[in-house]
């Protein structure tokens, strides 16, 4: 009997040893993580459970049948982050190049089955070749099973992923289903075609890092929502993010103990605005305050700056952030940002997390560039998510709310809870200046008029007066009060109930 | 006395001065320009007037709007602070004129003291030791050696036409006279045609220390002490104290004698401050009189229990001095730091923006110490670029030196400015520096010390492992929290860790953290606990959440900490004490540690869990990329043009690029000469800070 309880032992020590030692060293002198020792950092201490640690390939192609290692190139199971359920897999490079093969894709899919029946996200450590040529369609149907998953799985678990590795080819497409992807700088390459086809199909010499590295995917493309220095960064970050996301679309988000006056008054926020309504102030300085603690984790924080993403917690509960950044573009509206945005509501209405967002936009961004490049459906995305999220919304504007962007920003008329704004706000159709070139067309020859025009307009529209008249804001606050006002109005928030109508789904402008 | 002055200045001068006419019962009227509109003074004052655009040439230092001002207002005197027209005998005499009382010395003694060689020459009379030298012409390399032995070795041979060091020789013996006579002459006639040559006496290790009088207009004239400005950066005071160090009785009692005389020949009443140089034995020789309240004039203040402003308005108001020369004693030590917007990091650079965060340390005294704030600014307010970058200065008062330096660095500690650079870590730096310490200090202070500017300190290991101390004690307090998150598998299932790994650079400690069987430990749900709350469980209102109270450390080599305190998570200031000696740190979480700021070092300190420390030693390690070739942008801006080309040599100094920044054309040059190799930018661009603007070869 006690041999056969060693014989496990023996087994799985082979096993943890994945593509041998030598192996090992080069993922090490490659600045990389094994798969094993990536979950050790991302989970609890002791947490992490493996499962289908014996299973091996069925290849017999290609003298396939000679390499049969345990795991096959995929360690998966599941752990705790700070006690809270998740499910992992994590690919091993060390092991065939962690490429994807028929039962690697089985042991994936078996997870993410898990995480869905029992309600917990599924975070994916990248780090393969790609498939397993070897294996042929077998590999590619692998794939497809996993996309599918992800698909299903979409909307209903949180699913992270990392990339830590090469991503090449069909392997993209499961991350980038997934709701985040996160890079590691220097290590980690994404791309559907990678620089040898670049360069004999296009003639483009290319880097890979500069084809689909992290600085690429997460200020060009925007593929990824964030970049890390190295593994053990980007497993910390990780851990950060899952603290603040609901384990699925069943359970509220997580709230956790707070050490902040939910009624804190700051009265630096009564100068955030500035006197000149042209220059510009930092948006994030007013999150950071409003925020438990100052504690916000941004998204895709390098890409279309101009709008601001990420997630704050109020008295310990998760709420998603939205909000113009006036530093960037003027904290305009265009393609990007609206595209970013957009998705960063629907996830948050997806998982129930409350959505706050912060006001100060002059309106689209013009040009030819905007409108061949289709800003039209692109900033209707937002528009559309904003007006289908059932979540607690509460919006405040600080100041700039003009033309169709006041209504894209969650405002009243789509369905905003509660629409605060601070006395510096201005909700018009336009600036002073345009609207009075307009209306005065005739007297633009004569400054003067023109000035007393402007003036006029400005003092009937650049204030929330006019708009709180009609009941489109609900109260106008002082900006001192902004957290006690937006953290007591979630907290009325709490028991909303909203359904949209039956429909299999909708058709968001894509 | 009078019902209402007004205030003809900004800054935290223009408050310093209002909280003494309050307490007086004194209404006060302020005065602001477009950029001064929401500044303090105008906050504090109960009146305020504006007075014109924002540049003080069109605002601050314009009589008449400062007369249109005070007739509008009614006020009966005018407080002129320092700076702006608080030396202008113009406006002293304009006032006059108006019937409206100067708070300052009579419009005479400002311009005679206002004319450096009218100064010298009226101290000359008056008995006041001068810097010995010759002014005439000097015929040959002969007469050079007679006059230097009258004056004294050493000597310095100057040309009379020089500037910037050309021409200037310093002797200590007649060879070296005639050697230093003749090359002088040359270079004075080849760089500035004119080979007029003049000797005065060398002052080695030069301290600038001066004495504070204060007159009133019945010919009573006292001296408050010296104080001692030597740390000075470029002629800009940054440190000063008084007592000075150096002085004994006997040199100041001489020296106040003859700023006393001095104020006397001029007729002087009100604070003014003769200033004077002095040797490595106590040599000392004017240097000129400041007719006005001194910047630093707190730290005199605060060792003779005196308030200046106060004496000024009495005087002013026809008042007799209430005290008399016996009556001023020296009690304890004070310090004062100059805080300015400035980036020690980058050469001093002035930085302008908003504050984004000011939390100065709470103002307090007592018999063992005191910290004194004067400020001008406020959290959310705006640092403009048309001032002087000084925002605030902190003094510290403690019964000896070494006291007060010990309330500076805590208070230092504690001071939290955010937003914009400034020079907060290199005050520290200096309050720890053993020469500063030691009192041996000259002007050339900052020149000797950090010949190569200010690149952060290094803290000694102790106080490294002290503060890895207080990091794993809140780490510990951190990971406890997140452990409390809602939806967990089970509660009991998970413990906090309280095994940490510690690196701060290539140091790295194990420590153990556990809780002190006292009264106050750990947080336990249900546990007693005896300190203040901080924070309630929202799963459970009745349950209050506190800091770690007091842990053991316990390190790798058997070692022990007792750490004591109340942080808990989003605590942006740490007050601990690690076995019993406090450490107030500024503390900003990360996701794997903390960065912590402390006596002038910025430290990354990870704290990690044993396993992971392991792994994160297999990390690459990524070297910051070197910046000596790039052209960074200093702050977040547009890009106005650009004035170099790629492949153009650049000279030292050279225009390279504008930026506009709030409203603001900011050029930046070369540092060294070089060869551009590439901009990245185009006009019009928006830059994040730091962002490469262009590339050197």
């Amino acid at each position: 009997m006690k041999e056969i309880l060693a014989e496990l032992e023996a087994r799985r020590e082979i096993a943890r040893k994945g593509g041998g030692e030598k192996r090992i060293a080069a993922q090490h002198a490659k600045g990389k993580l094994t798969a094993r020792e990536r979950i050790e950092v991302l989970l609890d201490e002791g947490s992490f459970e493996e499962y289908d640690t014996f299973v091996a390939h069925r290849c017999a192609d290609f003298g396939m049948q000679e390499s049969r290692p345990y795991g096959d190139g995929v360690v998966t199971g599941w752990g705790t982050i700070n006690g809270r359920l998740v499910y992992v897999f994590s690919q091993d490079f060390t092991v065939f190049g962690g490429s994807l093969s028929e039962t690697h894709a089985q042991k994936i899919c078996k997870i993410m089955d898990m995480a869905m029946r029992n309600g917990a996200p599924v975070i994916g450590l990248n780090d393969s070749g790609g498939a397993r040529i070897q294996e042929g369609v077998a590999s590619l149907a692998g794939y497809a099973e996993v996309f599918q998953r992800n698909i299903m799985a979409s909307g209903v678990i949180p699913q992270i992923s990392v990339i830590m590795g090469p991503c090449a080819g069909g392997a993209v497409y499961s991350p980038a289903m997934t709701d985040f992807i996160f890079m590691v700088r220097d290590s980690s390459y994404m791309f559907v075609t990678g620089p040898d086809v670049v360069k004999t199909v296009t003639n483009e010499v290319v880097t890979a890092e500069e084809l689909g590295g992290a600085k690429t995917h997460t200020t060009k493309s925007s593929v990824a929502d964030a970049a890390f220095e190295n593994d053990v960064e980007a497993l910390a970050e990780v851990r950060r993010l899952v603290d603040f996301l609901p384990l699925s679309n069943r359970e509220k988000p997580p709230v956790r103990p707070y050490y902040d006056d939910p009624a804190r008054i700051e009265p630096s926020l009564d100068t955030l605005v500035p006197e000149n309504p042209n220059k510009p102030y930092d948006m994030k300085e007013l999150i950071e305050k409003v925020a438990d603690e100052g504690d916000f984790f941004e998204i895709q924080k390098d890409f279309a700056k101009n709008i601001i993403t990420g997630f704050i917690r109020l008295e310990g509960s998760t709420v998603g952030v939205v909000a113009n950044q006036p530093m960037v573009l003027a904290g305009c509206l265009d393609i990007d940002s609206s595209r970013k945005a957009a998705r960063f509501v629907r996830f948050c209405d997806a998982f129930e997390i409350p959505i706050l967002t912060f006001v100060d936009v002059p309106g689209f961004l013009p040009g030819t560039a905007q409108e061949y490049g289709g800003v039209i459906k692109h900033g209707a995305k937002l528009l559309f998510a904003y007006g289908e999220a059932t979540v607690p919304k509460v919006t405040v504007i600080t100041r700039k709310a003009y033309g169709g962007a006041y209504d894209v920003m969650a405002s009243k008329h789509l369905r905003g809870d509660v629409n605060y704004a601070w006395p510096t706000a201005e909700i018009a159709v336009m600036g002073a200046k345009g609207a009075v070139e307009i209306l005065y067309r005739s007297e633009l020859g004569d400054p003067e008029k023109i000035a007393r025009r402007t003036k006029e307009y400005e003092d009937r529209f650049a204030n929330p007066f006019v708009a709180a008249e009609r009941g489109f804001i609900d109260e106008v606050i002082m900006p001192h009060s902004t957290r006690r006002r937006v953290a007591r109005a979630f907290k009325a928030l709490r028991g909303k109930k909203l359904e949209n109508p039956w429909k299999k789904h909708d058709n968001i402008p894509l | 006395m009078f019902k209402k002055i007004l205030i003809a200045n900004r800054g935290e001068i223009a408050c310093r001065v209002i909280k003494t006419a309050r307490k007086m019962g004194i209404a006060t009227v302020a005065v602001y320009s477009d950029a001064d509109k929401d500044a303090l003074h105008v906050r504090m004052a109960d009146e305020a007037v504006h007075i014109g655009p924002p540049p003080a040439s069109e605002s601050y230092i314009v009589i008449d709007k400062i007369l249109d001002a005070v007739r509008r207002t009614g006020a009966q005197a005018v407080h002129p602070g320092y700076g702006f027209l608080s030396e202008n005998s113009r406006f002293a005499k304009a006032l006059e004129d108006e019937g409206v009382v100067f708070i300052g010395p009579p419009a005479s003694a400002i311009e005679a003291m206002g004319d450096k060689i009218t100064s010298k020459k009226l101290a000359a009379e008056a008995g006041v030791s001068t810097v010995p030298g010759y002014m005439g012409l000097i015929a040959d390399a002969d007469e050079a050696v007679r006059i230097s032995e009258q004056i004294g070795y050493p000597v310095m041979i100057k040309a009379s036409a020089g500037g910037g060091g050309k021409g200037m020789r310093i002797a200590w013996n007649a060879e070296e006279v005639r050697e230093g006579f003749q090359s002088s002459k040359n270079e004075a006639m080849s760089s500035f045609g004119d080979d007029r040559i003049f000797i005065e006496k060398f002052v080695t290790q030069p301290r600038h220390i001066e004495i504070q009088v204060m007159g009133d207009r019945h010919g009573n004239v006292i001296h408050l002490n010296e104080r001692e400005c030597s740390i000075q950066r470029r002629n800009q005071k940054v440190i000063e104290e008084a007592p000075s160090p150096f002085l004994d009785p006997e040199t100041r009692a001489a020296m106040g004698a003859q700023a006393v005389a001095l104020a006397k020949a001029v007729n002087y009443c009100s604070a003014g401050t003769v200033e004077f140089i002095v040797d490595g034995d106590r040599n000392f020789y004017f240097l000129e009189m400041n007719t006005r309240l001194q910047v630093e004039h707190p730290v005199t203040e605060l060792i003779t229990g005196l308030d200046l402003v106060e004496l000024m308005i009495r005087v002013a108001a026809g008042e007799k001095l209430p005290l008399t020369q016996e009556d001023v004693g020296i009690n304890g030590w004070a310090i004062e730091s100059r805080l300015y917007a400035e980036d020690p990091y980058r050469n001093f650079l002035p930085s302008i923006g908003r504050l984004t965060r000011y939390r100065p340390p709470a103002e307090r005294s007592g018999p063992d110490g005191a910290v004194r704030n004067d400020t001008g600014v406020y959290e959310g307010g705006e640092i403009s670029m048309h001032y002087d970058p000084m925002i605030a200065k902190l003094c510290s008062w403690g019964p000896d030196r070494a006291a007060a330096i010990e309330v500076m660095r805590n208070a230092l500690d504690e001071f939290e400015v955010e937003g914009i650079g400034h020079n907060l870590p290199f005050c520290q730096a200096v309050m720890d520096h053993p020469r500063f310490i030691s009192g041996d200090i000259t002007t050339a202070f900052i020149a000797e010390e950090f010949p190569d500017g200010f690149h952060g300190v290094t803290l000694p290991d102790e106080e490294l492992r002290r503060i890895a101390a207080g990091a794993a004690a809140m780490k510990t307090v951190a990971a406890r929290r997140e452990g409390r998150i809602s939806g967990v598998l089970s509660p009991h299932d998970r413990r906090a860790p309280r095994d940490w790994v510690v690196s701060i650079g290539a140091r790295e400690w194990r420590a153990h953290v556990s809780p002190l069987a006292r009264g106050h430990i750990m947080t336990e749900e249900g546990e007693e606990l005896a300190i203040a709350p901080k924070g309630r469980d929202p799963r459970n209102p009745d349950v209050l959440i506190h800091g770690y109270g007091a842990v053991k450390v316990r390190f790798e080599d058997g070692t022990e900490a007792t750490v004591e305190g109340d942080w808990t998570p989003g605590d942006r200031l740490a007050r601990a004490t690690i076995d019993g000696a406090p450490l107030v740190a500024k503390v900003d979480m990360r996701p794997e540690g903390f960065r912590i700021r402390r006596r002038g070092a910025d430290l990354d300190v990870k704290v990690r869990e044993p396993r992971v420390a392991e792994l994160a030693r297999l990390m690459p390690e990524k070297l910051p990329p070197d910046t000596s070739k790039l052209l960074l942008c200093p702050m977040p801006g547009l890009v106005v043009s650009i004035a170099v080309e790629e492949g153009q040599e650049v000279q030292e100094g050279q225009p390279l690029c504008t930026v506009e920044a709030m409203k603001m054309e900011n050029v930046l040059r070369a540092e060294r000469a070089g060869v551009v190799a590439r901009i990245n930018v185009a006009p019009g661009a928006s830059l994040a800070v730091d962002e490469v603007i262009m590339e050197f070869e």
